[in-house]
């Protein structure tokens, strides 16, 4: 399964960083990823990821990257890519 | 990879325009259920419930937290319980009604519909009991949800039906008047029911559906208002093009999730609801839709212009985005559960015959209204004649779901709370209509019913 993860807050140091380390120590490969820096600080990123190899449950991976969003002052999603398909695709 | 704007919009509908899955109703035929023993009918259909939705909440629960679209209900809808309780020589149906709810509890769903009877051309043996029943198994249960279809645009309206609902409706509101009469609340009188139903308090599982089914109702007022919002001065046509193509992404969702559940549960994906469900919270409103589209308060004259167009819109929206469009499918007018709706009877702008003027061209009727607690039941049976007259004219579903608020008047209100809402009672017309109500019979299929 794929999932869209989305990065948003406050540009700083190391976010990259941390979310993906996160994603590197449970297995998760970066398919693609996107980042710009929008009206001189608003730090925005989407990833796109590939859970095939995942070793921990969506809900808790979900969890872990919520967590380093709180400590990074960001805001982060991890959605199922299916969802942006279904409502972006025909 | 989908292009970043469509990403953020994704995120931006859930996160701050309520976009959610209103519901995932699964329906379960009741009919292997049939005994002559009614405590072997009530033991039959808490087995078959609890058998078949066993998953249901936690396959909705896993499903909300993959995909992050909240899925705000599960509920489960039934038989026509009026067909399963004939089959016994009981003179009650209160006990199968406390067999449902124990089954919900069980299930972990919020409600479950069809304490249910069909009686839009006449009564068969079940159906006087089940229609007796309601106020005791409403005030006796927390999770049932009954509904009574008294008329269609096939047979006519039922008056007889129509006059025992008024009594039914005020019995209801009497017996749970210490829980801000709430059992009216959960107590829906139809013209043109549809079996495929997945919103409460209406759904049923119509006896020609499968075994086991999975509808969904989608929702989303918030979106559409945003989209209008941003869309700024454009003329109506333009409107409408934005409310379809923002109704196409809202029943895209419905699809995904339904197909996803239905394959995860092993039951068949029956339709997608195109609703514009509201809440009571603020920002997810149909009336604030129709007053950005352009009206100071919602129930001023364009109210049911803009709402015609509004409803038509979502179907034209939402119908390429589902395999299979059904049940009621449109805006939703609810009152207590809309707070633009609550606003403007608060204002004075929305009064009961704007309302039914509305029903004529929405997907629904008169619904969570509260009105004064000495309503007689004629007045309310004749409420219930003039909505299902709309429904059988205009070959369309109309419901009625009016709360009397027993010692309560007019600048009284119910608080219900959650998704319920807050109803402020409201004025209904004083002169009688006892006499039209009590020469009971029924009213003739109009002639558009003769299409064969």
């Amino acid at each position: 399964m794929r999932a869209m993860l989305t990065v948003a807050g406050k540009d700083r140091t190391g976010v990259i960083a941390r979310i993906s380390n996160t994603l590197s120590d449970h297995s998760v490969n970066i398919v693609d990823v996107r980042q710009n820096i929008m009206g001189g600080d608003l730090f925005a990123m989407i990833m796109l990821v590939d859970l095939e190899n995942c070793d921990v449950s969506f809900p808790a991976l979900t969890a872990q990257l919520e967590a380093d969003g709180v400590e990074l002052g960001m805001k982060v999603h991890l959605m199922h890519e299916d969802i942006f398909n279904a409502m972006h695709r025909i | 990879m989908i292009n970043s704007f469509d990403i953020m919009e994704t995120i931006k509908m859930i996160e701050d325009e309520h976009l959610d899955i209103r519901t995932i109703t699964m329906g379960i035929s009741l009919l292997d259920c049939i005994s002559d023993d009614i405590h072997a009918v009530s033991d039959k259909i808490y087995e078959k419930i609890t058998r078949k939705a066993e998953h249901l909440v936690k396959t909705g629960e896993q499903i909300e937290t993959e995909l992050g679209i909240p899925i705000i209900h599960k509920r489960i809808s039934v038989t026509p319980i009026s067909m399963i309780g004939a089959a016994t020589n009981a003179a009650s149906y209160v006990p199968l009604a406390q067999a449902l709810n124990r089954a919900a509890e069980t299930c972990g769903v919020n409600f479950v519909g069809g304490f249910s009877a069909l009686v839009q051309k006449g009564f068969a043996k079940g159906d006087e009991i089940l229609i007796q029943s309601i106020p005791e198994a409403l005030a006796t249960t927390d999770l049932v949800c009954s509904s009574v279809n008294v008329a269609s645009t096939k047979a006519g309206i039922n008056l007889d039906a129509v006059r025992m609902m008024g009594e039914v409706i005020r019995k209801t509101a009497e017996l749970t008047a210490d829980q801000q009469c709430i059992g009216a609340g959960k107590l829906v009188v139809f013209a043109n029911a549809v079996e495929d139903n997945p919103f409460m308090a209406g759904a049923f599982h119509g006896v020609g559906e499968s075994d086991c089914v999975l509808n969904v109702g989608v929702s989303g007022p918030g979106v559409v208002h945003s989209a209008i919002r941003r869309a700024g001065d454009c003329s109506i046509n333009e409107v409408a093009d934005i409310i379809k193509k923002t109704a196409f992404k809202i029943t895209r969702m419905g699809q995904l999730v339904g197909s996803i559940a239905s394959e995860r549960l092993g039951v068949p994906f029956g339709i997608v609801d195109l609703s514009l469900a509201p809440t009571p919270a603020v920002g997810d409103s149909v009336a604030r839709i129709l007053e950005e589209v352009g009206l100071e308060c919602c129930g001023t004259h364009g109210t049911t212009a803009i709402l015609a167009m509004l409803n038509d819109a979502v179907k034209k929206g939402g119908v390429m985005a589902s395999a299979s469009v059904g049940g009621l499918s449109g805006a939703f007018i609810p009152v207590s559960e809309d707070e633009g709706m609550i606003h403007a009877v608060h204002e004075g702008a929305l009064h009961l015959d704007k309302l039914e003027a509305m029903t004529a061209v929405c997907s629904v009727g008169l619904d969570m209204i509260a009105i004064p607690g000495d309503t007689p039941a004629e007045t309310i049976s004749a409420i219930i004649a003039d909505e299902a007259a709309i429904g059988v004219v205009n070959c369309k579903t109309t419901a009625v779901r009016i709360i009397p608020a027993i010692g309560h008047q007019i600048g009284d209100e119910l608080e219900f709370g959650g998704l319920l809402g807050s109803a402020p009672v409201m004025d209904v017309h004083p002169f009688s209509a006892a006499k039209f109500i009590n020469r009971g019979g029924r009213i003739p299929a109009p002639m558009h019913s003769l299409k064969n």
